[in-house]
């Protein structure tokens, strides 16, 4: 019996660490199995949410009170990183150009910069983290204190009231505060521009305007309606689809400000790469 | 003539047996847990009927299933002679348009004042109603549920007796033909309570409803109950009038009727 105890052992290990692997292989396994529901999950409410937006009864008065929270409600926090991109932009790249003695290209070059990817992009996900995290809350919220419920029970569709309003709304208005965005940062680095020399604004406007070419402007424009459904759908998925505790609403909140930045970034790349390519 | 706050018994015997709610074999459960087991009740028409039970017992489940707001896993549930199992949206949206729902929490839209939470489902299920009507509507059930002052309120200046009100209100407001109550006194003080208890026979009596309510509040029950089912373990364990209940020698009973 003394000489087997080794291999006794040697067994036990052996069986522990083949138990250990079946658990971890299964927990992966449903993770991975989460995972793809969620996908689904997430595909199927687009569908239902496109179908709504195409059925009889739109809620105009709603879509407008959230066209008026997402859009105007932003616009104080829109300027304020409008001017600031612009101006920073402007005093880092200012003396780089000044050593090749190309200071002349500086508003062509910012409003680029601007237009084509600074703009957008931070904007988007500036609004993925106010508007987003809103829809998350709200309706995250909503679900927990049993509204959603109220309305599916007096024959009000949620889907066509909640979300298909908030889906277009930020449609609709991402790119408005987008081209405000672009619009200001311009300003700002006129701003910037002046701070060591001395353009007037007309001129600066000139310059950048006479750089910025058609190819430049609507892929641009174009991919922000992109950014601007993905932060409602996200938003809206997050917080309708939320758990029943409260610890949910922060959950969905978080969530959506996570995904919505993240799917941005991403059809941002795809975006570039097809503009690219044309 | 009946006397204010108790439940209105004549109309039963006027429409007796005529079923509005009959629930066969309901199960449902969450993952491997049944919550409902074997559920089978009846629901006459213009009764209260209370279904009392321990927390977690499954009570507000069942009232959800009644109206699909969960997926019940087998069984059958006819309201108002449609199996409501079955139903497709539309139709379910128009069967839902008969029941009102109080819920637990109130369920107040925190973003719209008093007003609008009345106005809210008046002018999607009444659609034909022109502005002035729907004014008069929401004056009516305001002053029946006794709060016409609330009118420009937000949910958020309201206590929890006034939100349980507004909420009946807004249920009432569209004329339901069933009305189910979630713990409609849960989180009230007694003095509260006593006043939901009687505005929900006031209910029964002026609208000509049939109510199901769920509740564990013993007092509750005493002042609403036609008829109480008692659920335990996920099965109906105890049917009959209050005094049965009152006068019933069994443990389990006596521990709620002490």
């Amino acid at each position: 019996m003394k000489i087997l105890a080794p291999v006794i052992k040697v067994k036990e290990i052996a069986k522990d660490r083949t138990i250990r692997l079946v658990d971890k292989t299964i927990e992966r396994t449903v993770k991975a199995g989460n995972f793809l529901t969620e996908i689904a999950d997430g595909f199927l409410f687009m569908t239902r949410v496109t179908k709504e937006t195409f059925s009889r009864h739109f809620e105009f008065r709603e879509f407008l009170r959230q066209c008026y929270q997402i859009g105007y409600k932003t616009l104080p926090l829109i300027s304020v990183t409008g001017i600031i991109i612009g101006l920073v932009l402007t005093i880092q790249t200012r003396p780089a150009l000044l050593s090749f003695g190309a200071v002349g290209l500086l508003p062509g070059m910012v409003a680029i910069s601007l237009i084509r990817e600074m703009g957008p992009v931070i904007t988007a996900l500036i609004c993925a983290g106010k508007i987003g995290s809103g829809m998350g809350a709200e309706l995250g919220s909503m679900r927990v204190t049993e509204q959603i419920d109220a309305m599916e029970v007096s024959s009000t569709n949620p889907i066509k009231f909640l979300v298909v309003t908030r889906v277009l709304a930020a449609t609709i208005m991402v790119p408005i505060l987008v081209l405000y965005a672009d619009a200001l940062g311009i300003l700002g680095s006129w701003a910037g521009a002046n701070i060591k020399g001395d353009v007037s604004l007309v001129l600066f406007f000139s310059q950048a305007f006479g750089q910025i070419g058609f190819i430049d402007f609507l892929p641009a424009l174009v991919k922000t309606f992109f950014f601007g459904a993905i932060i409602g759908f996200v938003g809206c998925y997050k917080g309708y689809t939320a758990g029943r505790g409260t610890e949910s609403v922060g959950i969905a909140a978080n969530s959506a400000v996570v995904l919505s930045s993240l799917l941005v970034i991403i059809v941002d790349l795809i975006a570039v790469q097809i503009t690219d390519m044309l | 003539m009946t006397i204010p706050g108790t439940p209105d018994t004549a109309s039963i015997k006027a429409e007796k047996r005529e079923q509005v709610i009959e629930i066969a074999s309901l199960r449902k459960g969450f993952g491997s847990e049944d919550v409902l087991t074997d559920v089978s009740l009846k629901v006459y028409a213009g009764e209260n009927l209370v279904v009392l039970g321990k927390s977690g017992s499954g009570k507000s489940v069942l009232i959800k299933c009644i109206v699909r707001l969960l997926e019940p896993d087998e069984g059958k549930i006819t309201v108002l002679g449609e199996d409501v199992i079955t139903l497709d949206r539309n139709r379910l949206s128009e069967l839902r348009k008969k029941i009102g729902f109080l819920f637990q929490s109130s369920a107040l839209y925190d973003s719209m004042t008093v007003k609008q939470n009345l106005e809210f489902p008046l002018r999607r299920i009444k659609r034909d109603l022109n502005q002035k009507q729907i004014g008069e509507k929401v004056g009516e059930v305001l002053e029946n549920v006794g709060l016409s002052d609330a009118l420009n309120k937000m949910p958020s200046q309201l206590s929890g007796g006034m939100r349980k009100r507004i909420s009946l209100a807004r249920t009432l407001i569209v004329d339901p033909m069933i009305m189910l109550y979630d713990e409609p006194t849960t989180g009230l003080d007694p003095v509260t309570s006593d006043e939901i208890s009687i505005l929900i026979n006031d209910v029964q009596k002026k609208y000509k409803t049939s109510s199901v309510i769920i509740t564990h509040d013993i007092e509750c029950a005493r002042t609403t109950a036609n008829r109480i089912i008692m659920l335990l373990n996920g099965e109906v364990y105890k049917e009959g009038k209050t005094a049965d209940f009152e006068e019933s020698d069994d443990p389990v009973i006596k521990s709620f009727f002490k």
